[in-house]
C-alpha cells in the first residue's frame, strides 16, 4: 500500500456529486480497512507451522521420486535421457572452449568480434578476455561460459521455433503469453528445488535452469521480429507460389534476421544474469567463487567475479549487437580476417604457458577489502543507526500489521487496491495468489517477505526517481551515471550482498540495500527516458507560460511521464522481490530462507518447494497490482528493450 | 543456423549411442571424467578426483592437504566442486562427487545413500573430533555466571534482543545448510528465543570478535575445530546432556549435541575403481590441532589453500607419509 502513487484512475466526466463521491471511496475504503483491521486484529491469522501435511506430502513425493528415478519410465526413458544429453552439451561446450587455451579462445573471441563488426569490436574482444585473465579467473570464466552458451543454444534451439508459431499464430501467442510473463516475474531462486529433483545437482540442471531464465526474450522477440516482416513481402512470396515452408525459410526468416539477432544478444545478458546463482546447485564455473567469498566475507574476492561477469557479457553484447547490424563489406576481408584472428591464437596456444601467465595478473582484491575494512571500522556507528532505525521504524511495525491482520482482510485489501490501481481481473488475480499462498501454508513468512518487499520498493523507487529526474535534467550528471549504471546492471545480483553484508551485517536491512543496488539502475533509466521523452515543444510552452522548474517538473514532466514511471515501479518492485529472495542467504529469513534450507537439509525440501511457488505467486500478486495503469503492451515492448 | 542443426545432430547421434534400455543417473561414465586411470583428462595425469567443499574453513583445511598431497604425491588431478552437505550426497549418487571428507553424523543420509541406494561407502574417521553447541562470549560468564546453564537462559532473553528477533532473543546459527537442531531445542526447551541465521561461518565468526572486542551480548551456534578459540575464548552452554537415542526423532530433541567423530564418505564407484586415490583418502587422519594450523594459515595468514597445505605438509612428513599407499 506503501508504494502507490496517489490517484491514478483517469477522472470519470459524470456529475459532480459523483465525482466527489468516486474522489472518497479510497479513503473511505482504507477507513473501512482500518477499522476492521483493529476489530479483528489477531483473528483468523495464519501462523507458521513447520509440520504442515502440505509440506510432509511434497517430501514424500520426492522420496517416491527418489526411490523411483531408476527404475521408472518416465525417468528411464525421458528425465535421465534430458538430463544425459544437456550433461553432454556442456562438456562438448566445456572440452572445446578448454582445449582451445587462453591464445585460441581470445583469438577466436577477436575473430568473431572482426566478423560481426570490425576492428573494434576485435579489440573489445582482445582486451575484454585478456582482462578476465589478468583478474586470475580464467579458468572459472571458460566453466561460466561454456555454461552461458549451452544454455544459450538450448533456448535459441526451443525458443525460436516456439518465438516462430507464436509468430505467425495470434492464438499460438495467446497461450505462449501469460506464460512467459510467468517466467520472468519469478524469482530465479524459486525454481531451483524442482529442477533438483528431477535432473538432480550439476551442470545438467544448471543449464536447465539458466535456460528457463534465458528463453523468454529468445520466444519474444522472434515472435515480434516475425510478426513485423512486411506483409507484402509474404504475400507476394505466396502468390508466386511458395509453399508455407518456402516463405517461412526464404522470406520470413530472412527478413527478420537482424531482430532476432538482437534476441540472441538478450538471451545472452539473461543468461549471463542467472549463471553464477546456480552454482548453489554445483555448476561450475565465477559463481563458486562468489559463493565462497560469500561464505568467507570478503568483499573484494566477491566482486572480482563480478567484474569479470561484467566484462564476459560486454564482450558477448558487443559481438552480438554489431552482429545484427548488416555492414558493406566485402566478405573476402570478413572471413580473411576471421581466419588469421583464429589462427594466431591457435598457433600461440602450444607457444604460451597452458595456464594464463601469473605475472600478467593483477591483484585488486586486498585493496578493496582494506577500503571495506576502513568503513567498518570506522562507519560503525552509522550502519548500526540505519539498519535499526529501518528495522525497528518501518520493518517491525509493518510485519506486525500484515501478520496480525486476519488473513481475509489482507485478501480483501489486495482486491480492493488492485481494483482501484489496475481494474478488477487484476484485483481477481492477485487476490487469487494471496489465497493460494494461504493454501500452500506459507501465509505467515509470505506476509514476512512482502514487508521486506514493500520497503525495499519504497525506497528503490524513491531512489531510482531522484537519480532519474537528476540524470534528465542535467546531460553532464547523466554522462557519469550512465556508465555506473550499465555496469551495476550486467553484474550478477549476488555480488551485491557481500557489501551489503559487510556494512550491515546480516539481516533483512542488508536485502534491502542489495535489491537497492539492484533495482535502481532499471528504475532511473526508465524514468529518464520517461521524463526525457515529454516532448520539447511542450517543455517550452510550459517555460513560456512562466512556469519555474519546479513546476514545470511536477505539473508538466512527471504527468506526461507517467506510463514510464509506473512501469519504473512494476520493473523495480517485481526486481526487488527477486534480489529480496536471494538475501536470505545472508539471513533477510522468510519465503528466501525456506527455498535456501529446501535445498540445503532434506527435512525441510517440501517446505522449500512450497516457498518457491509462494514466491511466484507472490510476483505474480505484485505484477498485477502495478500493471494495470501503465498497460500491457507497452511494458513487454519495455521489458524486451 | 546451420551449425545449430550440425550441433544438434551430433547431439542426437550421441544421444542414439546411449539409448539402449534407458538411463540410470550414474551412467555418467560419458558426460565426465571419472576417477579410473584410464579415464586421465590431463596428460601425465593419474586420473581425477572429484571432491566435495562444504562451506567452512576447516573442511577446506583438510581438503587443501589431500588435495595437495593426490596432485604432487600421486599425481592425481583434483576437481573441487563446492556443495552443501546433503547436496554433496546426492553428488555421490549423480556422479557429480567422489569424496567427502569431513562428514558429520547424517545417519539418516548414511541410511539412505550407504544402506538403501548403495552409492556411497564409509572410509573411516578422519581423526577429528566435532564438537557443536551454543557459545557465549567470556565476558558474560564473568558478569553473569549463572548463564551458561540454559534453564537460566529465559532470564537474559532481553540481553539477546535485536532488530531481527521479534522481541525474543536472539540465537545467531551459521549456514542454513550445517547440522543443527536448534529450533527443535528452543521450542522443546521452551526458551524465549528465536534462531536467527547468519548465513556463513565467517558471518559467526564475525559476530563473536564483535561480541568479544565490545562487550555485546552473543548467544551462537558455534563448533569445534574451530581456529578461533585459539585467539578467543567462547564459553559452552550446559544443555540437557545428550544420551545416545535422545535425538531420534529430529521434531522432539531436547538434549545436547552428540560428541562426533567426523568421518570421511565416498562414492561405491570411488571405492571400487579409485585406487592409489582411495588407499589415500581411506588412510588420512589428522588431529584438530592440525587442522586449526592450516585453516589459521588460510583465514589470518593470507596464504592460498596450496600454499597453506604446502606449509603443513612440509612440517609434518611423518604424519602425511603414513597416508601414501604403499
Amino acid at each position: 500500500m506503501v508504494a502507490a502513487p496517489a490517484d491514478i484512475a483517469p477522472p470519470v466526466p459524470v456529475g459532480e456529486r459523483a465525482q466527489r463521491l468516486v474522489r472518497w471511496l479510497p479513503v473511505a475504503g482504507a477507513v473501512l480497512v482500518v477499522a476492521l483491521y483493529v476489530a479483528f486484529k489477531n483473528t483468523a491469522v495464519l501462523p507458521h507451522d513447520d509440520d504442515a501435511s502440505l509440506f510432509h506430502w511434497l517430501n514424500d513425493a520426492r522420496d517416491w521420486v527418489d526411490e523411483n528415478r531408476n527404475t521408472s519410465p518416465f525417468f528411464l526413458y525421458f528425465i535421465n535421457y534430458v538430463r544425459l544429453g544437456v550433461a553432454e552439451l556442456f562438456t562438448l561446450f566445456q572440452t572445446a572452449l578448454t582445449a582451445l587455451g587462453w591464445p585460441g579462445l581470445i583469438g577466436v573471441a577477436a575473430g568473431l568480434g572482426w566478423l560481426a563488426g570490425g576492428w573494434r569490436i576485435a579489440l573489445v574482444s582482445v582486451v575484454g578476455f585478456a582482462g578476465i585473465g589478468a583478474l586470475g579467473l580464467w579458468d572459472a570464466s571458460v566453466d561460466t561460459l561454456a555454461l552461458t552458451l549451452s544454455s544459450v543454444l538450448l533456448s535459441l534451439v526451443i525458443g525460436i521455433p516456439i518465438g516462430i508459431l507464436a509468430g505467425r499464430s495470434p492464438r499460438v501467442r495467446r497461450i505462449v503469453s501469460p506464460v512467459l510473463d510467468v517466467m520472468q516475474i519469478m524469482p530465479t531462486f524459486s525454481y531451483l528445488s524442482p529442477i533438483v529433483l528431477l535432473f538432480l545437482i550439476g551442470p545438467a540442471s544448471a543449464t536447465i535452469a539458466t535456460m528457463i531464465y534465458a528463453i523468454p526474450p529468445a520466444i519474444r522477440i522472434t515472435a515480434l521480429a516475425i510478426q513485423r516482416v512486411s506483409p507484402t513481402a509474404v504475400e507476394a512470396s505466396e502468390s508466386l507460389g511458395a509453399t508455407g515452408g518456402q516463405t517461412l525459410r526464404k522470406v520470413r526468416l530472412p527478413m527478420a534476421l537482424n531482430t532476432i539477432t538482437l534476441g540472441v544478444n538478450q538471451t545472452i545478458a539473461a543468461a549471463l544474469s542467472m549463471v553464477p546463482l546456480v552454482a548453489l546447485i554445483a555448476a561450475p564455473g565465477l559463481g563458486v567463487d562468489l559463493i565462497r567469498a560469500l561464505a568467507r566475507v570478503n568483499v573484494g574476492a566477491a566482486l572480482v567475479p563480478g567484474i569479470a561477469i561484467v566484462i564476459i557479457a560486454i564482450v558477448l553484447d558487443r559481438i552480438t549487437r554489431s552482429a545484427a547490424v548488416s555492414r558493406a563489406r566485402s566478405s573476402v576481408v570478413r572471413w580473411a580476417g576471421f581466419a588469421v584472428a583464429i589462427v594466431a591464437g591457435l598457433a600461440l596456444t602450444p607457444v604460451l604457458a597452458p595456464e594464463f601467465p601469473e605475472q600478467w595478473q593483477i591483484q585488486i582484491v586486498r585493496p578493496i577489502n582494506d577500503v571495506v575494512g576502513w568503513i567498518e571500522a570506522n562507519w560503525y556507528g552509522f550502519t548500526g543507526f540505519l539498519n535499526d532505525t529501518v528495522a525497528y521504524g518501518l520493518l517491525n511495525p509493518l510485519q506486525d500489521v500484515l501478520t496480525s491482520a486476519p488473513w481475509w482482510l489482507v485478501t480483501l485489501a489486495v482486491l480492493a487496491f488492485a481494483w482501484r490501481f489496475s481494474g478488477l481481473r487484476a484485483g481477481l488475480v492477485a487476490a487469487g495468489c494471496l489465497v493460494a499462498i494461504a493454501a500452500l501454508s506459507l501465509w505467515e513468512h509470505g506476509m514476512e517477505t512482502l514487508t521486506i518487499v514493500l520497503v525495499a520498493s519504497v525506497i528503490t523507487i524513491a531512489v531510482g526517481l531522484a537519480l532519474g529526474i537528476a540524470a534528465a535534467r542535467s546531460r553532464w550528471f547523466a554522462a557519469v551515471l550512465r556508465p555506473i549504471l550499465d555496469a551495476a546492471q550486467t553484474m550478477p545480483s549476488f555480488s551485491y550482498l557481500l557489501p551489503a553484508v559487510a556494512l550491515f551485517g546480516n539481516g533483512r536491512f542488508t536485502a534491502i540495500i542489495a535489491s537497492l543496488i539492484y533495482a535502481v539502475p532499471v528504475v532511473a533509466r526508465l524514468v529518464e527516458d520517461g521524463v526525457r521523452a515529454v516532448p520539447g515543444t511542450v517543455v517550452e510552452a510550459a517555460r513560456s507560460a512562466g512556469s519555474t522548474d519546479r513546476q514545470l517538473l511536477w505539473k508538466v514532466q512527471l504527468p506526461m511521464a507517467k506510463s514510464s514511471l509506473l512501469l519504473a515501479a512494476n520493473q523495480g518492485i517485481v526486481m526487488t522481490l527477486a534480489m529480496v529472495v536471494i538475501g536470505a542467504l545472508v539471513g533477510a529469513g522468510a519465503l528466501g530462507y525456506d527455498v535456501v534450507a529446501g535445498i540445503a537439509q532434506q527435512e525441510d525440501y517440501g517446505k522449500g518447494l512450497a516457498a518457491g511457488v509462494a514466491l511466484v505467486l507472490l510476483g505474480v500478486m505484485l505484477d498485477r497490482i502495478t500493471q494495470g495503469a501503465s498497460g500491457r503492451p507497452n511494458s513487454k515492448k519495455k521489458r524486451i528493450a | 543456423m546451420k551449425k545449430l542443426r550440425l550441433i544438434a545432430g551430433v547431439l542426437v547421434l550421441g544421444l542414439g549411442a546411449a539409448a539402449c534400455g534407458g538411463a540410470k543417473v550414474d551412467d555418467t561414465s560419458s558426460a565426465a571424467p571419472s576417477a579410473n586411470a584410464s579415464a586421465g583428462a590431463a596428460a601425465g595425469s593419474a586420473g581425477t578426483v572429484k571432491m566435495a567443499i562444504n562451506g567452512w574453513v576447516g573442511y577446506e583445511a583438510s581438503a587443501a592437504v589431500v588435495d595437495y598431497l593426490l596432485e604432487n604425491e600421486l599425481h592425481y588431478k583434483v576437481e573441487k566442486v563446492t556443495l552443501n552437505e546433503e547436496p554433496s550426497w546426492q553428488g555421490m549418487e549423480s556422479g557429480d562427487v567422489d569424496v567427502v571428507l569431513e562428514n558429520w553424523g547424517h545417519d539418516d543420509l548414511k541410511k539412505k545413500y550407504i544402506e538403501e541406494k548403495g552409492v556411497a561407502v564409509e572410509a573411516g574417521p578422519n581423526g577429528n573430533k566435532g564438537v557443536i553447541g551454543w557459545y557465549v562470549p567470556e565476558w558474560m560468564v564473568q558478569k553473569y555466571p549463572d548463564i551458561t546453564d540454559y534453564k537460566n537462559l529465559p532470564k537474559y532473553a532481553d540481553l539477546f534482543k535485536t532488530s531481527e528477533s521479534d522481541g525474543k532473543g536472539q540465537l545467531l546459527d551459521g549456514d542454513p545448510s550445517y547440522v543443527t537442531n536448534d529450533e527443535a531445542l528452543v521450542k522443546n526447551l521452551k526458551l524465549p528465543y528465536k534462531v536467527v541465521y547468519a548465513g556463513s561461518e565467517a558471518a559467526l565468526i564475525k559476530a563473536a570478535q564483535t561480541a568479544t572486542q565490545q562487550q555485546k551480548p552473543l548467544l551462537m551456534y558455534f563448533y569445534e575445530p574451530q581456529w578461533l578459540f585459539s585467539q578467543l575464548k567462547l564459553v559452552k552452554i550446559n544443555l540437557p546432556p545428550y544420551t545416545p537415542g535422545c535425538d531420534a526423532d529430529p521434531k522432539k530433541i531436547a538434549c545436547d549435541y552428540p560428541p562426533y567423530d567426523l568421518d570421511k564418505i565416498v562414492s561405491k564407484k570411488f571405492a571400487e575403481t579409485g585406487g592409489p586415490a582411495y588407499e589415500l583418502i581411506k588412510n588420512f587422519t589428522w588431529s584438530n590441532d592440525d587442522q586449526n594450523k592450516v585453516a589459521d594459515d588460510i583465514t589470518n595468514n593470507g596464504l592460498s589453500d596450496e600454499a597453506a597445505a604446502k606449509k603443513w605438509v612440509d612440517a609434518n612428513p611423518t604424519v602425511w607419509q603414513a597416508w601414501i599407499p604403499k
